[in-house]
């Protein structure tokens, strides 16, 4: 791999001659001796390994564990250790977590402190969205909220600037060598891996990031998407919301807010800040998972998939993407360029359901578009995930409700079809007669929301 | 004083800085190998043929151990001598350590440990407690059977009968810290392990049985884990023993760590039960007669499964004066892991079995079931000093119930939460809302202190004073994040009327405090705190009275307080005291020893005192479920528990706030699923779920019970506080229990199983709606 250049706690480093999946964490800890940053799954699911990673514009908490050295070239990396000032003075989520008894194992706090750390940089106050991929097993996390609150308003801490100056005068360096290509146009991209279709593209590496640290793969050649700056734009104009594949869950969540508020909601709850941070919504619609979050959503908004191979291009409705379980309509060599949301009024709702709230994999996620004029069903697309191999529209659904008026005996007489769309398996997330009525039920709460009466528990003040 | 203090965990400091070390984080010496197990891919069969030939030219790879390379003893056990550490011809459970691969690298053991090709012979495979029991497959000769009255005459003689029977969910412990050890050979032959463990003198026991070397040749060390909670009391002997045969046999230093997945697969877990209960009771709720059947997974081999069964049988009662009562108990041995060690130790099995009858009783009388409860309550003690009852109530196995504060506690919490207030506002949101439903409920606890192997009940100590008057303090107990280090800290300072900030904190190592128990049963403090203090106050009985001498008084009258040491008319500074007291040549180093006084038991009859005291605690829970989907949530808890008089009440409130959101967790998101294979499904966060950020109560209102003081003579009359408060969990269980009787007219029990998913609570959802399930 040649070489990759970043800022570690302030300090410019070189990383030459390591493998391109050799993570971040193993390299601190093994490398670098800072064995402050900690291994609690090696999955991306715990937050124990969490470190502050910024570009100089925005100020991220990634999980090291599923974070490969040069995701991190021309940034700036802050562990546990990097977080105290100047004399070791205690940054002030840290003093908060010893004064407010935040931490009793220890194990998970240094993850919490740099969670807490980015969330204060960002003057971020949501602390149960921000510390949900930080799992604690002995505090109950009572004590650690009152810890974030209570240093909500200090004053940010020098370092942070300084690293924004150092990052100025970092080399930008090249673009990697075959094995490991880093890529800064979507021209080069294409051309490239037009050139190795056997090639294994990682962007966010929240998923590939487990080939290697659980599955024990070697994946090789790859390429690393994060330097293409045209993929992560999200463009908005009178026909379609338009987003690049490059674009970070957390990007979106913030980009489709106006748009469809209840998208945005449920991406609040799709995995952790953490790997909302690194995850691409181009990742979460190409690996083709029948359970990844994104896709019905998008299909239910009937949104358009762009692809590109060298310099061909072709737009495919989003549903028709996927084939089967783990097949998609995707060449070698081809990859996601972009998916648009057609314009409409936002009549969007989705039902993420998982065994807990938050920072889980869905058992059934449904997305509903429903559009009701003069008391009639008008229009209605319907898709879930977790119900089939696919992500899947509700086709015989949709059918047994459009042109009926929008009332119970509709909703009820629709619901039985649900069995006709779907035929869900047993897992160890939820049994196939638990996803089809919940799935059915998802229906019935829309209908009920939808003539203003409250159906989430989420939405219940104590 | 310094004992009573709200002083922040000792560590604090470092673990937000990430200066704490953990064992992995010991810098070790060039040339440390590092170890992996390959496991088992099969339930239960005999190993027909093991080709381990790619495992051993996998890079990397510097030696591959089976059974037959043992040298000594192959076992893992902490009780009966039945786990080898790599199968000995036959694998008992899917995920069982077969080979064990010793390489350069972590990374490099473990891509080798999925090499190896191992050919078995299967057998049928008893995965569930209906198999074990048609197969009669069973550790001792049948079920144990404790009982007082005749509980089945009182059943029959009663106004009104219930039956029923449920299923309760084993858990993982998910300490976030996984297993690990790091063995170093010395150069005399003899090893010095690092385990993360809570018995460091079992590790030493079993490395020295594993190795051939006295304990004597062994010294264990532990600084401090990355959580416990009885997860390491006896699942870190696999990783100990590896790394010390193996650093014996290649002169290396060893070390081995679970990734996570191995982790949730090879080491045990809470025992699932099911409950089958039969009771009896009158018009106001009063039990008559009650019976349980316990159905113990207990696994493949025996660890510690019979004394967590006991414990479960010594809880049935909980609270509740039961005057007829039958306890039956199962131990199912099974072709799945072997489960362990769980803070609470069976109890909240046990407890949660009576709390079941209480709620199912308060369904069927249509009563508000924190009624039932009260009216079973054992009587509160007179106050301290009165006279006792002549006939005190006892608990189902004979001991006297001497400090029962549960019907006061539980007054002052039914009006500190407005309980009756809620319970109608509850009543009046269900009436009013279709889809969401509330519920609400009260639960108690009352747990008993003590090990029940009265053996267990000892501890010891070792403290110097040096020159400069600054104090080490040693003992037998283990730092897993409980406080432990702390509160016994304080104690030490306040023996010498120091700042805790005088008192060095030291790694628990068997070289300085031989035989320890293990740092379980809620002990911890209890024990060790006594131990340092009998220490200490030897040291300080020879200050007093080399002073004393000096001053020509008595050494009663040598005060120790501020820093300083006063005597007569003079005082000085503690640290001059200690100077004198090398010149003078006193001793200024001692030992301590305490054994917990009071307790005798009887475990074939049943019968005894196995506790010295019970620790007591409530909570009020109250959720909102939503009937279309069985999501739920907890909207407020408020807890009152009493630890005594607080020797740290700010690491108490922790304890407490914790236990009760693992306790909620074990009951709703926390489910171990395995498929028809006997594989664990659910052996990673991805899959398991422990409770997030956002599943703690929306308010959470915890205190500790002001007027709590332990009427034994403990130290400084506190009470023990690891286990009790997981029980308190329960209220959350319950009062999804009342959410989902909300949703039908009342003739049917809801009847929910553990954990009750979302999943669950629909489903029962749809049985009062008289729908298909």
């Amino acid at each position: 791999m040649s070489e990759i250049a970043f800022l570690l706690n302030g300090t410019p480093v070189r990383v030459d001659g390591e493998a391109p999946t050799r993570t971040l964490l193993d390299w601190l800890r093994e490398t670098r001796g800072l064995t402050g940053t900690k291994e609690g799954c090696n999955e991306g699911d715990c937050g124990a390994c969490t470190v502050m990673v910024s570009d100089g514009e925005s100020v991220e908490a990634l999980n090291a564990c599923i974070l490969f050295l040069p995701q991190l070239h021309g940034k700036a990396v802050r562990t546990v250790e990097g977080i105290a000032g100047a004399g070791g003075a205690l940054h002030p989520v840290q003093q908060a977590m010893v004064d407010l008894h935040g931490s009793q194992c220890g194990f998970c706090t240094p993850g919490f402190i740099v969670s807490m750390a980015v969330s204060h940089a960002n003057g971020a106050t949501d602390h149960d969205d921000r510390l949900a991929g930080n799992l604690c097993r002995c505090t109950g996390y009572a004590p650690i909220i009152r810890a974030a609150k209570a240093a909500e308003t200090a004053p940010l801490p020098a370092w942070l600037a300084d690293d924004r100056s150092a990052l100025a005068k970092l080399a930008s360096g090249d673009s990697g060598d075959d094995t490991a290509f880093r890529p800064r146009t979507a021209d080069e991209l294409a051309s490239w891996y037009a050139a190795h279709p056997d090639a294994t593209l990682i962007a966010g590496a929240t998923d590939v990031g487990l080939w290697v640290t659980k599955g024990l793969r070697d994946l090789s050649p790859v390429a690393f998407l994060g330097g293409v700056e045209e993929l992560k734009t999200v463009t908005v104009d009178d026909e379609a919301i338009r987003i690049g594949a490059g674009v970070s869950l957390n990007r979106l969540r913030e980009a489709i807010a106006p748009h469809h508020a209840d998208f945005a909601e449920m991406i609040r709850r799709y995995a952790s800040q953490q790997v909302r941070a690194a995850a691409t919504i181009g990742g979460n619609i190409a690996n083709g998972s029948p359970i990844g979050d994104g896709p019905p959503a998008l299909i239910a908004l009937g949104a358009t998939l762009h692809l590109r191979h060298g310099n061909a291009r072709r737009a495919m409705p989003l549903e028709d993407f996927f084939i089967e379980y783990r097949k998609q309509d995707r060449k070698p060599g081809e990859f996601v360029e972009a998916v648009a949301i057609p314009r409409q009024p936002d009549r969007l709702r989705c039902y993420k359901l998982s065994k807990r709230f938050d920072q889980d994999i869905s058992a059934v996620l449904g997305a509903f578009n429903i559009m009701v004029e003069n008391g009639h069903v008008t229009a209605a697309r319907i898709a879930f995930g977790g119900m089939a191999g696919i992500p899947k529209r509700a086709a015989h659904v949709e059918a047994a409700l459009i042109g009926q008026p929008w009332s119970e005996e509709t909703v009820e007489t629709a619901s039985a079809a649900f069995g006709l769309d779907f035929t869900p398996m047993s897992d160890m997330r939820a049994s196939a007669e638990y996803r089809l009525t919940a799935a059915a039920n998802m229906l019935t709460r829309c209908y009920h929301e939808m003539n203003g009466r409250p159906a989430r528990v989420l939405e219940v003040a104590p | 004083m310094s004992v009573a203090k709200p002083l922040p965990h000792d560590a604090a400091p470092l673990h937000v800085t990430g200066r704490a070390r953990y064992i992995d984080d010991i810098p070790v010496p060039a040339g440390t190998l590092h170890l992996a197990f390959g496991l088992s891919t099969i339930a239960h069969g005999d190993i027909a043929e093991m080709d381990l030939s790619a495992v051993r030219t996998a890079p990397g790879v510097v030696a591959v151990l089976t059974a037959e390379d043992l040298p000594h003893e192959n076992d893992a056990s902490p009780s009966a001598h039945d786990e080898p550490v790599l199968a000995a011809g036959t694998v008992h459970f899917y995920g069982q350590p077969v080979f064990l691969v010793v390489a350069d690298s972590h990374l490099a053991a473990r891509k080798a440990a999925r090499l190896g090709k191992v050919r078995y012979a299967e057998k049928p495979a008893l995965l569930t407690l209906d198999a074990a029991l048609a197969a009669n497959s069973r550790f001792e000769a049948g079920p144990i059977i404790w009982a007082r009255g005749d509980a089945a005459k009182a059943i029959a003689g009663a106004a009104h009968q219930i039956e029923g029977s449920f299923e309760v969910g084993g858990q993982e412990h998910f300490y976030l810290e996984g297993q690990i050890a790091l063995a170093l050979p010395q150069d005399n032959g003899d090893v010095v392990v690092h385990s993360s463990t809570q018995h460091p003198s079992e590790i030493q026991h079993k490395v020295a049985e594993a190795t051939g070397l006295d304990m004597n040749g062994v010294r264990v060390e532990v600084r401090r884990m990355g959580g416990g909670f009885g997860g390491k009391e006896s699942q870190g002997n696999h990783l100990a023993i590896a790394c010390a045969v193996a650093a014996l046999a290649t002169g290396k230093p060893c070390k081995m760590r679970y990734d996570r997945d191995d982790d949730m697969v090879v080491t045990g877990k809470r025992h699932d039960i099911r409950i089958g209960y039969r009771a009896g009771y009158d018009a106001e709720g009063r039990i008559a007669g009650v019976e349980f059947l316990h159905l113990l997974r207990c696994g493949w081999a025996m660890d510690l499964s019979l004394p967590v069964a006991d414990r479960a049988m010594l809880h049935a009662a909980n609270a509740y004066w039961l005057p007829n009562i039958r306890i039956e108990s199962h131990r199912l041995k099974t072709n799945t892991v072997s489960n362990t060690a769980y803070r609470g130790f069976g109890g909240p099995q046990g407890i949660i079995g009576i709390e079941r009858v209480i709620d199912h009783i308060a369904h069927e009388l249509g009563r508000d079931a924190l009624d039932i409860r009260r009216v079973n309550y054992y009587a509160d003690a007179a106050p301290e000093g009165a006279r006792p009852p002549a006939e005190p109530q006892t608990t189902p196995y004979g001991q006297p119930v001497e400090d029962f504060v549960l019907g006061a506690m539980t007054g002052e919490l039914e009006a500190s939460s407005a309980y009756r207030k809620r319970r109608a506002e509850v009543d009046a949101w269900n009436a009013a809302n279709p889809i969401l439903k509330k519920g609400l409920a009260l639960t108690p606890v009352k747990f008993g202190i003590s090990f029940t192997l009265t053996q267990y009940n000892q501890a010891g100590a070792l403290v110097h004073v040096y020159q400069d008057g600054s104090i080490h303090m040693n003992h037998g107990g283990t730092e897993m994040g409980q406080g432990l280090f702390q509160k016994v800290a304080q104690v030490a300072a306040a023996s010498f009327g120091v700042d805790v900030a005088k008192v060095k904190i030291t790694a628990t190592d068997t070289g300085k405090v031989p035989n320890t128990s293990a740092t379980a049963a809620s002990s911890g403090s209890d024990l060790n705190g006594m131990a340092v203090k009998a220490a200490c106050d030897t040291i300080r009985d020879r200050l007093a009275e080399m002073l004393a001498a000096e001053h020509q008084t008595e050494p009663r009258k040598v005060h120790f307080e501020g820093g300083r040491v006063f005597v007569g008319e003079a005082d000085y500074r503690f640290e001059e005291v200690a100077k004198k007291a090398y010149a003078a040549r006193v001793s200024l180093s001692s030992t301590g020893f305490y054994k917990t006084p009071k307790i005798t038991w009887d475990r074939v009859k049943g019968h005894g005192r196995p506790f010295y005291y019970f620790a007591y605690g409530a909570a009020v829970t109250e959720v909102v479920i939503d009937t279309l989907t069985g999501e739920n949530r907890i909207l407020r808890t408020d807890i009152l528990h009493d630890v005594g008089a607080s020797l740290n009440p700010a690491l108490d409130v922790g304890q407490v706030e914790g236990a009760y959101v693992q306790g909620a967790g074990w009951l709703t998101t926390e489910e171990l699923v395995w498929d028809a294979s006997g594989r664990l499904t659910t052996h990673a966060p991805s899959t398991y779920k422990i409770p997030a950020c956002s599943d703690r109560p929306r308010i959470f209102n915890v205190a500790l019970w002001d007027k709590g003081r332990n009427r034994e003579d403990t130290i400084y009359r506190s009470k023990a506080v690891g286990e009790p408060p997981f029980n308190l969990g329960m209220s959350a269980f319950f009062a999804l229990s009342d959410a989902v009787a909300a949703c039908g007219d009342g003739s049917l029990y809801p009847a929910l199983d553990a954990p009750a998913t979302a999943e669950r609570v629909l489903m029962a959802v749809r049985r009062q709606q008289g729908k298909r399930a």
